[in-house]
């Protein structure tokens, strides 16, 4: 990394850390529910972006964190930082055994198989024989976690901070794996498989490990969402989260880091804002917006302010 | 036995709604080799103009006719405006745009016609010579519009010259532009075609699951099965998939894992068949030669 680089990372996290001090409680929730998508977002590039994999159906993974982490506290009792790796275990080993018959299905087949997996995910959670787990239709309602240690910090102001500080960890560890040898090889196997196997590349193994580690991201950003929405139920995970999903790399910037924090700013912020108007707006304002980026900018909003990606 | 009888004959009834769908994805699938994720909003949309058109009071069939008209001109034009720049772009831009195509016909439905539920008329009769206990007159003319579609297209690719030129462009546009058939109109025509078979269906279905914007999300991903079943690349097989969905998720859904779990059905067709046997029942199998 360059000094100016540096810097401006540095600057960056210094404002993000003393952000929950300058905003309203509302407004620090939605930075909470920024950083949760980055994660998930950080998922689907890495499979997407950077391996060439396209999945419709990642809101299934979301789900499954979310949902990870709500039984694990509902449930079991669970303390809700114990739930963040436990939500990423599950995710990563449902990742790979997704990612594993995905092998045999390239580009377009497998964005009918992730989009069936995304469509169906809402009917499996509301299974009956799941019912004692999931709580159906209803849900589970989770108390929000305090402040540990006596700090003078609101539930919210905590929440943040803690979900600041799994997004930087993760992406720190996401930006090191894809600069190391396994990351270029991920890469490879996006460009041209068949020259990477050529150079000795298992394209197998870094695909299905690609899917799993995706996941993994994707179901830690879940779980996080989970525990600062303090309720998670099947309709909250239908076809349109993982639409969105989606929507954000492309805005962000396929195949870029930074991208997913800009991604996560815009699933966020805009439908919200576009609510107001009509019920159809969101929709619509994904619709044209995706259409715009593929055809005007394909390099995302990451691509347009760094010009070097 | 009754029972059984039913529910079997009911699932031909929604197979053949599949069975069109199927066949307009694998129409374009033909020609284009893009799988159409809009596919099924595109027909949703189709139904609820047919719906304006009868709150304007038009007669059924008039109406009918019109909406097919409509659907055919607004799948020509989608290929025309949208899909055509596409030709050389990556695979997940196209499959960005179509999901773009998807929510934008979604939103528009919702936005001019509204989000209540809304009820959609059958042109069969509710006591009909042709309707019986194990199976309704909606039931009995939605099968007989479905093998009529299906014959007219059939006869269409097989007989005409029209069709013949479709088929050649969709198979090697080279050698046709060098013929010179307009590959670009063939195009046109095709995604036209496949709007048209797909407003039938949703016009066959509106009056079982009600009209609103979501309603045809469940059915596209029963063609995908049925298409994957036959062969992506048959339209024959894409016709009999679709039948055979049909059943197999009313039997399946009545019998082994209940009504709440049928979309899940649809997922481990879809994976499992691009897992065993990926080419489908009559699809050919492409090898690619480095």
């Amino acid at each position: 990394m360059r000094l100016v680089e540096r810097t401006t990372s540095a600057l960056l996290l210094l404002l993000a850390l003393a952000f929950p001090f300058l905003a309203e409680g509302y407004v620090v929730f939605q930075a909470t529910m920024v950083l949760s998508y980055a994660v998930a977002l950080l998922g689907l590039n890495i499979l997407t972006g950077y391996n060439g994999q396209i999945s419709l159906g990642h809101g299934a993974f979301y789900a499954l964190g979310a949902y990870t982490a709500a039984i694990l506290m509902d449930r079991f009792g669970l303390p809700y930082w114990a739930t963040i790796p436990a939500a990423g275990a599950v995710c990563l080993v449902a990742g790979v055994l997704f990612g594993l018959p995905a092998l045999k299905l390239e580009g377009l087949y497998l964005a009918l198989a992730t989009f069936a997996l995304g469509v169906a995910m809402p009917q499996l959670l509301k299974y009956k024989h799941l019912e004692p787990w999931t709580g159906g239709v209803q849900g589970l309602v989770l108390a929000k976690p305090d402040a540990p240690f006596g700090l003078p910090l609101t539930p919210d102001q905590w929440l943040y901070l803690f979900a600041l500080a799994v997004a930087v960890i993760l992406f720190a560890l996401a930006r090191n794996l894809l600069h190391s040898g396994a990351g270029r090889a991920i890469v490879a196997v996006r460009d041209h498989p068949l020259a990477a196997q050529a150079m000795g590349i298992d394209n197998r193994r870094y695909k299905a490990g690609a899917f799993g580690i995706s996941a993994m991201y994707t179901g830690i950003g879940g779980a996080l969402s989970a525990i600062a929405v303090q309720f998670v139920a099947p309709d909250s995970f239908t076809m349109f989260l993982s639409i969105s999903l989606l929507v954000g790399v492309v805005v962000g910037g396929v195949g870029t880091l930074s991208g997913a924090l800009y991604g996560a700013l815009f699933i966020v912020f805009v439908p919200t804002a576009a609510e107001k108007i009509t019920q159809a707006a969101p929709w619509a304002i994904y619709g044209v917006v995706l259409i715009l980026f593929v055809f005007l900018m394909p390099g995302g909003v990451a691509r347009l302010l760094h010009r070097r990606g | 036995m009754q029972a059984f009888l039913h529910q079997l004959l009911a699932g031909l009834a929604t197979g053949g709604i599949y069975a069109s769908v199927a066949l307009a994805l694998v129409m374009i699938y033909q020609s284009t080799h893009q799988v159409n994720f809009a596919q099924g909003e595109m027909a949703m949309f189709s139904t609820y103009l047919g719906w304006a058109m009868l709150q304007a009071g038009l007669p059924y069939w008039a109406m009918f006719g019109l909406t097919v008209g409509l659907s055919f001109v607004m799948g020509a034009l989608v290929e025309r405006i949208v899909v055509r720049p596409m030709r050389q772009a990556p695979v997940l831009s196209v499959v960005v745009v179509f999901i773009a195509l998807l929510m934008i016909f979604h939103s528009l439905a919702g936005w001019l016609f509204g989000y209540t539920i809304k009820r959609f008329p059958s042109p069969f009769p509710e006591r009909a010579w042709y309707g019986s206990a194990v199976m309704s007159a909606h039931e009995v003319g939605a099968i007989a519009i479905t093998l009529a579609v299906m014959a007219l297209i059939f006869g269409f690719f097989r007989f005409t010259a029209l069709g013949l030129a479709m088929r050649a462009a969709a198979q090697n546009p080279v050698s046709s532009r060098l013929v010179g058939i307009d590959v670009g109109w063939m195009l046109m025509l095709g995604w036209g075609l496949a709007g048209a078979v797909g407003a039938v269906a949703g016009m066959l279905v509106a009056p079982v699951v009600f009209l609103d914007p979501g309603m045809m999300g469940g059915v596209l991903l029963y063609a995908f099965a049925g298409a994957l079943v036959g062969g992506i690349d048959s339209p024959a097989g894409a016709v009999l998939g679709g039948f055979i969905v049909g059943v197999l998720e009313n039997l399946i859904g009545s019998y082994v894992v209940g009504t709440e779990l049928k979309l899940t059905v649809a997922l481990v067709l879809i994976v499992g068949v691009l897992i065993v046997r990926p080419s489908g029942l009559f699809g050919r199998t492409i090898v690619v030669k480095v």
